[in-house]
């Protein structure tokens, strides 16, 4: 860090007011969408709503993790700690969706499955990716130093996601007995159904990317922080 | 120098530092009997159970066993200052890494081999006429092993903690191996057995991408 020139992050708000804005309507409409205008669900009926927010969670979970993916590249060419905070950001708010996810889903399958949990396909492989990214996370605490802690986590970030398809493969094929989902693969769902869960998905991505911002910037101001503290004591003394 | 030459320099390095202690391998096999003797109390090990649940519970006590024995790897030269080294000299930097996997690759098949008819002795399975099939899953499972635990190896070996950071950073990546291995391994000790080729085939994926990864990316790990 020492020497090298360092750019100021601007003042001000981490976000814009017309992206918040926008990402609140998105979020009410999408509520709208969801819970009133949707049609109900012939056999799970009202339970079944949360259906849009469950996946639509995952859906921009992966997004985010995608994002760990590159930023964790990008870093390792460029060496720019942005791509750094770039990761760390989507780490965290991808394992704070997969958290939403793996309490929906249970919330759903109880009155609908009887049970809170199986280990079907997609709750173990959802379960497993969520510990994936945690232990990205604890391995963060664990170095001190940023460029050696940027480093490491990119290297292990790469090969957490690379894992993601094998673990989501090997696990499909390991629990044929899967309930078939509703997406693809044939499954079919209402157009109506379709058009809110896509809305939803546009208003948890709004709110991925506004929540990725804001840690950007916190993880940002502390490298700042850090270095301001350096160059204080280099004075000082 | 050649990388396949610098990397067969760097294995007979690695090999030659653990026969001359050989504290290493001795501690592992062991490990791996003990973590067999308490999986015996889990379950009463009879014929037809332990066909089912004996090859998961072997490659959890593999999974274990290398979580715990890959840990030295990059500790060893951080230690000894000894990485360094390795790195001023005139070779691939990619050479050190698949040294190090390739050594570790050995020691692990070696203490697998050394185990197995254990197993088979202790948990009844025959496994003589599944032999060749069954020594090509654990050399798939292991590549796989080999490989990500020597790159989160020298992870950990940068962190705090680095003794606990190195089975939580390499059991969740590993899972999809042990599924395969797993699954291979009980088709194959079936009636009539089976050599499954989904799981090979999977395996063979999985060392291919991970090698790959490793090659593209495990070098930064050895910057200072």
């Amino acid at each position: 860090m020492a020497g090298e020139s360092q750019s100021r992050i601007p003042s001000g708000p981490a976000i814009s007011l017309p992206s918040v804005l926008v990402v609140f309507l998105l979020l009410a409409a999408a509520s709208y969408g969801a819970l009133i205008k949707a049609p109900e669900e012939a056999t799970m009926g009202l339970i079944q709503r949360i259906f849009y927010f469950h996946v639509s969670s995952a859906w921009s979970g992966f997004v985010a993790f995608i994002l760990v993916f590159i930023g964790s590249i990008a870093y390792l060419r460029t060496r720019a700690l942005k791509w750094d905070w770039l990761s760390v950001a989507s780490a965290e708010v991808g394992v704070a969706f997969f958290t939403v996810v793996l309490v929906t889903g249970p919330i759903w399958a109880k009155p609908v499955w009887g049970i809170w949990w199986t280990w079907d396909a997609r709750l173990t492989s959802s379960f497993l990716l969520w510990v994936l990214f945690v232990s990205y996370l604890i391995l963060r605490t664990l170095v001190d130093e940023p460029e050696r802690r940027a480093m490491v986590s990119a290297v292990f970030g790469i090969f957490a996601a690379l894992d993601i398809p094998l673990v989501y493969f090997s696990i499909w094929w390991f629990r044929t007995q899967h309930p078939q989902p509703v997406i693809g693969n044939g499954g079919s769902l209402d157009g109506r159904m379709w058009r809110v869960l896509m809305l939803c998905w546009a208003a948890t991505l709004g709110v991925m990317s506004l929540l990725i911002r804001i840690r950007y910037r916190l993880e940002a101001m502390r490298m700042e922080v850090d270095a301001l503290r350096l160059e204080a004591s280099r004075h000082t003394r | 120098m050649s990388l396949a030459h610098s990397t067969a320099t760097i294995l007979a390095k690695e090999l030659r530092t653990e026969f001359r202690s050989r504290e290493l391998l001795g501690t592992t096999v062991v490990f791996v009997l003990i973590v067999i003797v308490l999986f015996s109390f889990t379950f009463n090990p009879t014929s037809s159970e332990s066909r089912r649940f004996g090859p998961g519970l072997l490659w959890i006590a593999f999974l274990f066993a290398g979580s715990l024995m890959l840990q030295p790897s990059f500790l060893r030269e951080q230690a000894n200052d000894t990485l360094a080294a390795l790195r001023l000299a005139p070779i691939d930097p990619f050479s050190i890494l698949a040294g190090k996997m390739a050594a570790n690759f050995l020691f692990l098949l070696l203490v697998e081999l050394i185990l197995l008819p254990v197993f088979a002795v202790l948990y009844n399975i025959a496994i003589l006429p599944v032999l060749a099939p069954l020594v090509l899953v654990l050399a798939l499972g292991t590549v796989g092993l080999a490989t990500t635990g020597t790159v989160f190896s020298a992870v950990a070996a940068q962190a705090r903690l680095r003794e606990l950071l190195l089975p939580l950073l390499l059991l969740p990546v590993l899972a999809p191996v042990l599924i395969a291995s797993t699954e291979a391994t009980v088709g194959l000790l079936r009636d009539p057995s089976e050599l499954s080729r989904v799981w090979i085939t999977f395996l063979t994926s999985f060392d291919v991408v991970f090698l790959t990864a490793a090659w593209l990316f495990g070098e930064y790990l050895l910057e200072e």
